[in-house]
C-alpha cells in the first residue's frame, strides 16, 4: 500500500513515523478483512441503507430555521466583512 | 439525598414528594461530579449556571420534568462545547442549535447537564482514544470503562448521573454499559433522529440511553424516538408506549434464540457462565429457549471495519480547519486542510480515515466496499431468518472482562474484535440491549458482565419488555 498516496487522498499530513506505523497497521486490519473474499457474493444485493427507504420528500415550502450569519462565523476559526477568511487560494 | 444516585423514576418521585427541587438536584450532581469524577474522568466539562436557569423553569408535570441527563461530547447541545472529545474541536466549537433528540427531551422536561468523555469522533472500544483525557471504569480503576460512550456509562456507574445519552455505532452503548453494569439501549436504524448528531457512519449511527435500569431507558427512548423532518432515514412509525409496555413480566410465549456463533470467538469462560445463568432466568420467567444459526457473524468485524471506515473517511472531510474547529497555520489552503488535520486528529480517527480512503479508492472499491456492502446483506439475511423462528436473541455483550489501561493500544484488530457480538445489530439495522447481569471476579476485582438482548427492526417495545422482565427476575 502506498501509505503516502492515501494520506494524500485523506488530506491529512503524515510524519515517517507515521507512515511506517499506520502502514503496518493497515496491512493487518486488511488481512482480517480478507476473509470477506472467503464468501460467494455474486448474486447477492449489495445492502446500502439499513432502512429500505427511497425519495424521502416533504413540501416544497423553504423552511426558516437557518442559522444567524453572526453565529456561524462566531464559530470560524477567522472572519472577515461577514466571510469567513482563509489563505489565498490562487497564486497572484 | 446524593440525586446522582436516583434512578430517573427515584428522582421523579423526590420531585412529586418535595423531597428535592431540580436545582437542588442540579446542585448536588455537580458535588457529586467534583468529589469523584476526577478519578474517573467521565465529564469533559458541566455548565451549572445553564443547567441552574434550566431547573428555574423545570415542568415537573412532564415526564422528563427536571430530569438532569448527561450528554455524550459528540452531540449538539446548543450554546454547549461540542468537542467530540477532540483536540479538533474542544475550545473552538461551540454548538449552535439543539440536536433533534435534545429538542425533543427537553420537550419532555429534560435538563442537558455535562458532557461526557468519548473516544475522539467515536472511534474506539475502550475511551482509551479520548483526544482530552482519559477516562476509566468505576469499578476498577486500572481498567477501561469500553467505548465509544465511554464516559456515558462510567458517569451513571459511578453515580455521578441519573442517566446519559450514547451513540452506538458498532457497539458503542451496548459495549461500554456491559462493561461498567449499566444498562443502554442502541435503537434500530431509524427509530431516533440522527440530525445533530456528529456522524461518524451514517448507515449505522443510533443515538440511545444509558441508564440504571431498563424503565429508565424506556422513558427516555419514548422522549426520544419519533419522525424528523431534518433526516430522512429517521421513519415516521409510531413511537410505542414503551414504559407501559414493561407492566407485564410474563414470559410465557416469547421464544429466545440462543446464536452458537454468539459464544464462540474467544468467549471468557466465566462470562459464558454468568450469561447462560441469565438466560436459565429468562426461561425461569417462562421463556422458551431455541438454538438458531447465524452464521455469518465471523464476517461481521470485516464488514464493519470496511464500511464504517469508509464512511467516516467522507463524514469527517468536513472538518478542514475552514469553518469550526481549530486551524493549522499555512502560507496555502492545501496546508490548512493537511495540517489542521494532522494536528487535530489522535491516531485511531486518522488510521479509520486512512483505512476508509483506501477501501473506497480506484482500484480497490469492489473488492472491498462492494463486497463488504454485500456481506452486510447475508448478516442482515441471518437475523431476518431468526426472527421468523424467535422474539429475541440472547447472548454476550462483551467476549472478554474490561481491558487494563493500555492493554491492546498498539493491536487495532484486537480492540476490533472486542465489538464482535455487538457489530452485527448495527450492520442489520435491529435493535439491541445491554442488561447487567452478574459479574466476574478477575484480579481482586469484581467487574459487570453484560446479557444482550437484540430485537428485530422496529421492535422496542417487545425488547424492552423482556429486558425489564429480565432484570426484575433476580
Amino acid at each position: 500500500m502506498d501509505i503516502r498516496r492515501v494520506a494524500e487522498l485523506a488530506r491529512i499530513d503524515i510524519t515517517d513515523e507515521e507512515a511506517e506505523t499506520f502502514g503496518g497497521q493497515l496491512e493487518q486490519i486488511l488481512k482480517h478483512v480478507d476473509k470477506l473474499q472467503e464468501l460467494d457474493v455474486d448474486d447477492i444485493d449489495a445492502t446500502t441503507h439499513a432502512g429500505a427507504i427511497f425519495d424521502v420528500v416533504r413540501e416544497d415550502v423553504p423552511h426558516n430555521n437557518s442559522l444567524e450569519q453572526s453565529v456561524v462565523l462566531g464559530n470560524a476559526p477567522d472572519n472577515a466583512h461577514q466571510q469567513i477568511k482563509l489563505p489565498k487560494v490562487l497564486d497572484a | 439525598m446524593k440525586a446522582a444516585e436516583l434512578t430517573i423514576q427515584e428522582l421523579r418521585k423526590a420531585y412529586q414528594s418535595s423531597d428535592l427541587s431540580p436545582s437542588e438536584a442540579i446542585r448536588s450532581i455537580a458535588e457529586s461530579i467534583d468529589e469523584v469524577d476526577s478519578d474517573i474522568g467521565g465529564y469533559l466539562s458541566y455548565d451549572l449556571d445553564q443547567a441552574l436557569a434550566d431547573a428555574e423553569k423545570a415542568d415537573l408535570s412532564l415526564p422528563l420534568g427536571g430530569v438532569p441527563i448527561a450528554i455524550k461530547d459528540l452531540i449538539n447541545v446548543n450554546g454547549h462545547p461540542c468537542g467530540c472529545a477532540s483536540k479538533l474541536l474542544t475550545g473552538a466549537y461551540t454548538a449552535p442549535y439543539d440536536a433533534t433528540i435534545i429538542r425533543k427531551l427537553r420537550e419532555a422536561g429534560a435538563i442537558p447537564f455535562g458532557r461526557t468523555n468519548m473516544d475522539e469522533f467515536a472511534m474506539g472500544s475502550t475511551n482509551q482514544n479520548s483526544g482530552i483525557k482519559p477516562c476509566v471504569n468505576p469499578h476498577d480503576k486500572s481498567r477501561v470503562p469500553g467505548g465509544s460512550s465511554g464516559g456515558s456509562a462510567a458517569v451513571v456507574a459511578a453515580n455521578t448521573a441519573v442517566a446519559a445519552i450514547g451513540t452506538d455505532t458498532g457497539g458503542s452503548i451496548r459495549q461500554p454499559a456491559g462493561l461498567c453494569g449499566i444498562v443502554g439501549l442502541k435503537p434500530s436504524y431509524g427509530r431516533v433522529s440522527r440530525y445533530g448528531l456528529t456522524a461518524f457512519a451514517s448507515s449505522l449511527d443510533q443515538a440511545g440511553p444509558m441508564t440504571k435500569t431498563v424503565a429508565d431507558s424506556a422513558l427516555l427512548l419514548e422522549a426520544m424516538a419519533g419522525s424528523c423532518e431534518l433526516d430522512s432515514t429517521c421513519l415516521d412509525r409510531p413511537v410505542g408506549s414503551y414504559t407501559k409496555a414493561l407492566e407485564n413480566t410474563d414470559l410465557s410465549g416469547v421464544k429466545v434464540g440462543i446464536p452458537k456463533e454468539y459464544f464462540a470467538f474467544g468467549l471468557d469462560p466465566a462470562i459464558e457462565s454468568e450469561v447462560r445463568a441469565g438466560i436459565s432466568r429468562l426461561e425461569a420467567a417462562g421463556a422458551e429457549l431455541v438454538e438458531v444459526e447465524m452464521p455469518h457473524t465471523e464476517y461481521a468485524v470485516a464488514t464493519y471495519y470496511v464500511l464504517a471506515t469508509a464512511e467516516a473517511s467522507g463524514n469527517l472531510a468536513r472538518f478542514d480547519g475552514v469553518r469550526y474547529g481549530n486551524r493549522a497555520e499555512s502560507e496555502d489552503l492545501l496546508g490548512v486542510y493537511t495540517k489542521s488535520r494532522a494536528q487535530g486528529f489522535g491516531s485511531e480517527v486518522k488510521r479509520r480515515i486512512l483505512l476508509g480512503t483506501y477501501v473506497l479508492s480506484s482500484g480497490y472499491y469492489d473488492a472491498y466496499y462492494h463486497r463488504a456492502q454485500k456481506v452486510r446483506t447475508l448478516i442482515r439475511q441471518d437475523f431476518e431468518k431468526a426472527f421468523e423462528k424467535v422474539d429475541v436473541l440472547a447472548s454476550p455483550v462483551n467476549p472478554l472482562p474490561a481491558f487494563k489501561v493500555g492493554e491492546n493500544s498498539d493491536d487495532p484488530v484486537a480492540n476490533y474484535l472486542a465489538d464482535i457480538y455487538t457489530i452485527s445489530a448495527n450492520l442489520a439495522g435491529v435493535c439491541g440491549i445491554s442488561v447487567p447481569c452478574g459479574a466476574t471476579e478477575v484480579e481482586g476485582s469484581s467487574l459487570p458482565v453484560g446479557l444482550q438482548l437484540v430485537g428485530p427492526a422496529f421492535g422496542e417495545k417487545e425488547l424492552l419488555r423482556i429486558a425489564h422482565a429480565f432484570e426484575t427476575s433476580v
